[in-house]
C-alpha cells in the first residue's frame, strides 16, 4: 500500500474504472456477438458479454449469480452452441451478402424500442420499498429456495428433465424417410 | 454513477442490441445467441431493482436463478432442433425453412 498509489487511485475511482470496464465488456461482447459474420465469433462474443454481466452482478452485490452466469453461460450454453456448430454449420460455406433494407429495418426497429425503454427509465419516479432487507448472505438464498419458493424449485427440475429428454429425443431419432445425414442435396 | 439508472439503460442497451441481432440474423444459431443477450439483460434488470428497490434482497436473485434455469432448457430444445432441422434441410437458415409456408 504505497500512499502516493493509494493518492492516485483512490477506491473510489478504481470501483468507477472497473464499472466501466465491466460495461464495456458487456456491450463489446454483445456487438460482437451480433455483428460479426462468422458464427464462431458470435460465440467468443456471447462468453465475453456474459463475463461483463457477471461483473455487473457484482456491482449489484449477487456474487453467487456472478458465479453462476459463468458456470452456466460460459460453461455449459457456449460449449453446447459450439458442438451445435460443429455438427451443422458448413464453417467454409459462402456467405450470402446481407441485405441493406433487413437491416435498416431491424435498425430501426430496436433503435425505436431502446429509445421507448429509455424515456420509460428517465420519466418513472423509482421509489425504494420503505423497508430494506440486508441479507444478502447465499444461505438465505438456499433457505428460501427450499422453503418458500419450493414448489419452483421442484418445477424447474421438471422442466429441466422432460427438456433434456426432450432434446435427445429430437435430435437422435431419424425419421427414416428423410434424407440421411450423408444423402442430402447440398453437400458443399 | 453506479445508481438504478445506470443499470436500467444498460439491460435496455443489452436487451436491443439481441433484438437487433434477433431481426437481422438469418443463421438460427446466432438468432439463439442473440436470444440469449437478451435474456441477459433482463437478468441485470432484475438484480438492479433486487439491488436499489426491493424491499427483500433474495427474491430477485432467485428469479434470476429461475432465468437461468429455463435458459439452459431453452438452448438445449433449440440446438436439438437446430440439429434435426439441419438434417432435414442441409442448412440452418431461417429462410430455407419455409416449407409449412402455404
Amino acid at each position: 500500500m504505497n500512499p502516493t498509489l493509494n493518492q492516485y487511485l483512490s477506491p473510489e475511482i478504481l470501483t468507477q474504472a472497473i464499472f466501466v470496464l465491466a460495461v464495456l465488456v458487456t456491450l463489446g461482447g454483445a456487438l460482437l456477438a451480433v455483428l460479426h459474420r462468422e458464427i464462431v465469433h458470435n460465440i467468443f462474443g456471447l462468453a465475453t458479454c456474459v463475463c461483463g454481466v457477471a461483473g455487473l452482478f457484482i456491482f449489484l452485490n449477487s456474487e453467487f449469480l456472478a458465479v453462476m452466469a459463468i458456470l452456466i453461460y460460459v460453461g455449459a450454453i457456449s460449449v453446447a452452441i459450439v458442438y451445435a456448430v460443429m455438427l451443422s454449420v458448413p464453417l467454409y460455406r459462402k456467405k450470402e451478402p446481407r441485405r441493406l433494407s433487413k437491416l435498416a429495418l431491424s435498425f430501426l426497429s430496436s433503435a425505436l424500442a431502446f429509445t421507448s425503454l429509455v424515456l420509460i427509465i428517465i420519466r418513472t419516479p423509482w421509489e425504494p420499498s420503505g423497508v430494506t432487507g440486508a441479507d444478502w448472505s447465499i444461505r438465505r438464498l438456499g433457505i428460501l429456495l427450499f422453503t418458500r419458493y419450493e414448489l419452483l424449485f421442484e418445477l424447474i427440475s421438471l422442466v429441466l428433465l422432460v427438456a433434456i429428454v426432450g432434446a435427445i429425443i429430437t435430435a437422435a431419432v431419424v425419421n427414416k424417410k428423410e434424407p440421411g445425414p450423408g444423402s442430402g442435396e447440398g453437400q458443399a | 454513477m453506479i445508481q438504478l439508472k445506470t443499470f436500467l439503460v444498460i439491460g435496455a442497451l443489452l436487451f436491443c442490441i439481441g433484438l437487433f441481432g434477433l431481426l437481422q440474423r438469418r443463421s438460427l444459431i446466432a438468432m439463439l445467441i442473440s436470444v440469449e443477450l437478451m435474456l441477459n439483460a433482463v437478468g441485470i434488470n432484475f438484480l438492479a431493482f433486487n439491488r436499489f428497490l426491493a424491499p427483500d434482497p433474495a427474491v430477485g436473485q432467485i428469479m434470476v436463478l429461475f432465468v437461468m434455469g429455463i435458459a439452459a432448457a431453452e438452448t438445449a430444445i433449440a440446438l436439438s432442433i437446430i440439429l434435426s432441422l439441419f438434417r432435414r434441410q442441409r442448412s440452418i437458415n431461417i429462410e430455407e425453412a419455409a416449407e409449412l409456408k402455404g
